[in-house]
């Protein structure tokens, strides 16, 4: 009867401690997505990703007005 | 105590780990950054940008490694334009105390907004253009 005493106390603790820890592990500050929200928003406040569409519409006026 | 029960003991803190889990990987995703409050700071930060650019680039203003911007270099700015530099530098600090907070709390852990400072200074200064001033851990001025 101790022996299981001691066994059922040892795995108690033991789910105690998983789990405590699973929800440490839950709120845990994520790093990495706070790292992506970062950069997604500087880009948009410093404009550091340039637009798609700008490089053919300043070369595609130039490339014409040459010619003749 | 049996071996048997000792097994089920342990399956059911394994099905708990397991039920967890997701939730974990969903909260490492994507913090949300998309609300009225923080779009309403981005856009204000981003039409003061033109204004910042050239302080930046002068070495007038550096970034703090507490996420925020300081006057570096007075002297790089003439004396009537200064009270002007020191305000926009005072709005956009406000600005940027304002989004930190709102992004903490737009995840429901206004908790993690130190953290989401240190974030944000690292990266503001990784993504600086190079000639930008920033403070090193120390607090001492470095050049990109």
């Amino acid at each position: 009867m101790g022996g299981g005493c001691v066994v059922g106390w040892a795995v108690g603790m033991a789910a105690a401690a998983l789990l405590s820890g699973c929800v440490t592990i839950n709120i845990y500050f994520p790093a990495a997505a706070a790292e992506k929200a970062a950069d997604k928003i500087i880009d948009e406040v410093w404009r550091t990703q340039k637009p798609p569409t700008s490089p053919p519409g300043d070369t595609a006026p130039a490339a014409p007005a040459s010619k003749p | 105590m049996s071996v048997s029960k000792l097994s089920r003991i342990l399956g059911f803190i394994a099905f708990l780990m397991a039920a967890l889990v997701p939730q974990f990987a969903a909260a490492q995703a994507n913090l949300e950054i998309n609300t009225p409050a923080i779009n309403g700071i981005r856009n204000s930060m981003q039409a003061r940008y033109p204004q910042m650019e050239p302080l930046f680039a002068s070495g007038a203003v550096g970034l703090t490694r507490d996420g925020m911007v300081a006057m570096r270099d007075a002297n790089a700015v003439p004396l009537n334009q200064r009270a002007a530099v020191n305000a926009l530098i005072a709005q956009e600090n406000q600005d940027r105390g304002a989004l930190y907070r709102e992004i903490a709390r737009a995840n429901g852990h206004p908790e993690w907004e130190g953290d989401i400072r240190s974030t944000f200074a690292q990266r503001w200064i990784a993504r600086a253009q190079p000639g930008w001033w920033y403070q090193d851990a120390g607090g001492g001025w470095k050049k990109k």
